[in-house]
């Protein structure tokens, strides 16, 4: 008998991700790669390094970068740590709306926070000329360091709550009163138990933090004035190069990604081994509190709160505001909206056609590759998992470097074109529904298909017939966050768009540098309610298990 | 049509773990044969291999005379039922039960009604269109038994299908699925580790234990003549008793216990050493000779008397005394004296092999 080797489909799955990955990630980083370690002509040289590394200039960038990320990442902890402990253990109100509010100012575009804060205390700002017009007041400055740390702060927090508050939900109520029934005090119980075991979840939060601090292009740029950081540096070098080979460019971007694959590293081998993976029979109880208490712990839960929604807020508003050119003048009105709709059609179309095609390719290849890591796991598929996520932790505007480099040559010739910024798209944002299907995946009874198999179904058959159907909510919840990433895209798709490719997060952004505050705000309106509306039906469709970590 | 699987010594690995080490059964067209033991002996990594989710590594499956090792599980023409039902949560009871028929490709008009007489014949018609998280562990375990044999396989498998039942449910489900195997006559393949389980339903069973069988025969001849120490011990209830053996010949020969009390046998070839016999608590009686002994402990259990006696040296036994035969319940402290049913009494080596031969 011959024996026929049949190739069946999910081989030809892993084949064609592993294609894709190659194509998409691996082939245009390693271009970054190569740029990096040679000078104009083509040679081999370390002389960019050297460059980069002697040079006092691009050292202070890089001191500015850690200093930012790491001070951000400090007050991201302390105000993580306690709304995370606060919302899991005591009856505050209207926790779904706090939750919502406070993953909605994660998923706010990058720079509305910075853009915000310029209407409110900027040079001309409400609040600024408000306090030197009644108080004779001064204010500091935003522009600079503290200015890009509170606005980090402000949106990366949410990173530490999130993954403190799963973990601090899921510690067994038993264990701590196990605790309890051996003695110890409750501050005791806090050091001895408590923080420990949420600890690697804290620390899983801050690695969160402190690369997308040293990945943030936006808000740097249009709020860091004279202060440069790695992320900025690395498109004002690129742009100062065009027409060049970008070689030094492309060396700043390899510290970047050394950075962030350290922190990464880090992360692996520190704080996975010290992960407790609990499913707790009994979550812990909330404490009722009372009256007193409760007004303690409510105000700066309200303040964070408020301060969380304060961009969105301030963005909505001044949106409805008369302009004329770059000051807002007395009455409301939809001028801006009117603006927007005849000047900048083609930013707003193109952002809802690039998204959705992008999310298309994200939900069919990210299905497939949480299918693969979850069902076939192999070294080979693991590896995939990990490649796949390497574009979450590398700034945008280097994966934006990466795609010039690599498919601006024979055989591609994609630059500004929408199938590059598509594509970028998909690469950058398919994490989301990776994650998704994964988590969902692995709650999913693997017998279900095996019973399919069983009854004459085809493996590739079954899983359009029965797994995907099952797994749909968690692709969809994930694949809506994909797509609210992908219209907040900025720092990628100012490195990749042309005049025919603008979309509504560069549009703001050029709106912004030339002081067209209205037209801005009226944007990231758009934005931000399809964002808020898209957040709701995520939690609809996942049944309120709709998670961004 | 129903099959005859002959396994051929199936060989299995997980890394360097041989979990099967050489299997063979030959399973006739109709039969219901269960693999029984306990966790980890193999029994469902050889399921698995049958149904085409596990890998051969060795040996050969053969479904009457086509050899299946390479045949990818959905060409198998299997019908499996999951120890956790594995319905399609998507998919409403009828659903669920047409679904290998439109794989089949059975034109549409025949499928409403074969759906239908399968449901009737597992008693669940009235839930068609309910989805499987309105229903209850034997419901859906209905739906899983009727999409298995809708498809009229050649084979049917089960994995330990009635463990996530309660215990009154899963005595009505065994007779449930026996009398329907019965019926359509399919060569059914079942795991269980519940060994009351597979005396009650199989017409025959292999006991299996790290990776190999044990013992193949029907359930009275497992239970009765256990061919070694291991199915003696883990089918029912048995007592062992340490004994000394000295004979040169085959033939009876009397396993000495205590020097002055000693059990009569049938040795089936020379022995001399240590032994164990073994006997079931059933198979002891209460005389006025006999191997002395105290009751430690009894519990009454309605048509039994189930008691612990220690027995000169130490040893515990236990002992069921039928309640049709007497009324008094023997204090605890109480002298007794044991005898054992000679012709139902067997003995092991120290290696666990039969020694002796069955009385008739």
């Amino acid at each position: 008998m011959v024996k026929k080797k049949q190739l069946d489909f999910w081989s030809i799955v892993k084949v064609a991700i592993l294609l894709f990955i190659c194509l998409t990630i691996l082939y245009p980083i390693s271009t970054v790669v190569i740029r990096s370690v040679t000078n104009a002509e083509g040679h081999v040289t370390l002389a960019n390094f050297l460059k980069f590394f002697t040079t006092k200039y691009y050292l202070d960038v890089l001191k500015n970068s850690l200093f930012v990320s790491a001070i951000t990442t400090i007050f991201s902890i302390i105000i993580g740590v306690f709304m995370a402990y606060v919302l899991t253990r005591y009856d505050i109100r209207a926790k779904k709306l706090i939750n919502i509010v406070i993953i909605l100012s994660l998923m706010s575009p990058p720079f509305i926070g910075a853009y915000a804060w310029i209407m409110l205390f900027g040079r001309s700002g409400l609040v600024t000329e408000f306090m030197l017009n009644v108080f004779h007041i001064t204010l500091p400055t935003i522009y600079g360091k503290w200015g890009i740390i509170s606005i980090f702060t402000i949106k990366m927090f949410p990173y530490v709550y999130l993954f403190t508050s799963g973990a601090m939900g899921s510690i067994d109520s038993s264990l701590e009163e196990a605790a309890e029934n051996l003695g110890s005090s409750k501050w005791q119980r806090l050091r001895d138990i408590t923080i420990p075991v949420v600890l690697p979840s804290i620390l899983a939060g801050s690695v969160m933090v402190f690369t997308s601090c040293i990945s943030d292009f936006g808000t740097p740029m249009l709020i860091g004035q004279n202060y440069k950081v790695l992320a900025t540096l690395v498109y004002e070098q690129y742009m100062s190069e065009i027409g060049t080979s970008s070689n030094f460019a492309a060396a700043v971007s390899m510290v970047v990604i050394g950075l962030a694959t350290a922190v990464l590293i880090f992360q692996n081998v520190y704080i996975n081994r010290r992960n407790y993976n609990m499913s707790a029979m009994r979550p812990p109880q909330t404490v009722h509190l009372k009256a007193g208490a409760r007004v303690a712990v409510m105000i700066p839960v309200l303040i964070v709160v408020f301060v969380c929604m304060l961009p969105q807020l301030v963005v909505i508003v001044t949106s409805f505001r008369n302009c004329n050119g770059p000051y807002f003048v007395e009455g409301w009105s939809l001028d801006s909206y009117r603006m927007i709709f005849t000047r900048m059609v083609r930013s707003i179309k193109n952002t809802y056609v690039f998204s959705v095609f992008a999310i298309i390719i994200m939900v069919v290849i990210g299905s497939l590759t949480a299918y693969v890591t979850v069902r076939k796991r192999s070294a080979l598929t693991q590896i995939t998992d990990v490649v796949m996520m390497f574009p979450y932790v590398i700034p945008g505007a280097i994966m934006g470097l990466s795609y010039i480099i690599a498919f601006n040559r024979k055989p591609f010739f994609l630059a500004g074109t929408a199938f590059i910024m598509i594509l970028s798209y998909s690469v950058r944002k398919i994490p989301y529904t990776v994650r998704s299907a994964v988590g969902f995946l692995h709650q999913m009874d693997p017998f279900v298909e095996e019973a399919s198999i069983n009854l004459g179904v085809s493996p590739g058959k079954t899983f359009f017939k029965i797994t995907l159907p099952m797994m749909l909510p968690g692709v969809i919840s994930g694949a809506i966050l994909s797509w609210i990433e992908t219209i907040n895209e900025l720092s990628s798709s100012i490195m990749l768009y042309s005049g025919k490719t603008s979309t509504i997060a560069v549009a703001i952004y050029n709106e912004v540098a030339r002081n067209s505050f209205g037209t801005a705000a009226a944007m990231a309106t758009i934005l931000t309610l399809s964002a808020a509306i898209m957040l709701v039906v995520a939690n609809v469709v996942s049944k309120g298990k709709v998670s961004i970590v | 049509m129903s099959q005859r699987v002959v396994i051929d010594n199936a060989v299995k690995f997980y890394g360097d773990f041989k979990a099967l080490k050489g299997v063979s059964l030959d399973i006739q067209p109709g039969e219901f044969f269960t693999l029984l033991g306990p966790s980890g002996c193999g029994k469902t990594t050889l399921l698995r291999m049958i149904a085409g989710f596990n890998s051969i590594d060795g040996g050969e499956i053969r479904f009457d005379d086509r050899v299946i090792n390479d045949v990818p599980a959905h060409k198998r023409d299997i019908g499996m039922v999951f120890q956790n039902y594995a319905i399609f949560p998507h998919m409403t009871v009828a659903e669920n039960v047409a679904y290998g028929l439109k794989a089949k490709k059975v034109p549409k008009a025949e499928i409403g009604p074969k759906v239908k007489e399968a449901l009737e014949l597992v008693q669940i018609a009235q839930l068609a269109d309910r989805k499987p998280s309105n229903l209850s562990g034997g419901q859906q375990q209905r739906v899983a038994l009727a999409r298995a044999f809708i498809i009229e396989p050649g084979v049917l498998l089960m994995d330990e299908p009635l463990s996530n039942l309660d215990a009154k449910l899963r005595v009505q489900m065994r007779t449930v699925i026996k009398k329907l195997q019965r019926r359509l006559g399919i060569t059914t393949i079942y795991v269980t580790h519940d060994q009351e389980e597979a005396l009650a339903i199989s017409d025959r069973i292999a006991v299996m234990k790290d990776g190999q069988v044990m013992q193949v025969n029907v359930p009275s001849e497992i239970y009765t003549h256990p061919e070694n120490q291991f199915v003696a011990g883990f089918i029912g209830v048995s007592n062992f008793i340490n004994c000394t053996i000295d004979s040169n010949t085959a033939g009876p020969v009397n396993a000495v216990v205590t020097p002055e009390f000693s059990v009569p046998m049938q040795l089936a070839g020379p022995f001399h050493g240590e032994a164990v016999i073994s006997a079931r608590p059933e198979q002891l009686l209460f005389s006025e000779t006999g191997i002395p002994g105290k009751v430690l402990f009894s519990t009454f259990l309605g048509d039994f008397i189930e008691y612990e006696i220690e027995i000169e040296g130490g040893q515990v036994l236990q002992l069921n005394e039928y309640t049709k035969d007497t009324s008094r319940i023997r204090p605890d402290g109480e002298s007794v004296h044991i005898q054992f049913d000679p012709m139902r009494v067997g003995a092991y080596d120290e290696n666990g092999a039969l020694l002796t031969v069955w009385g008739q």
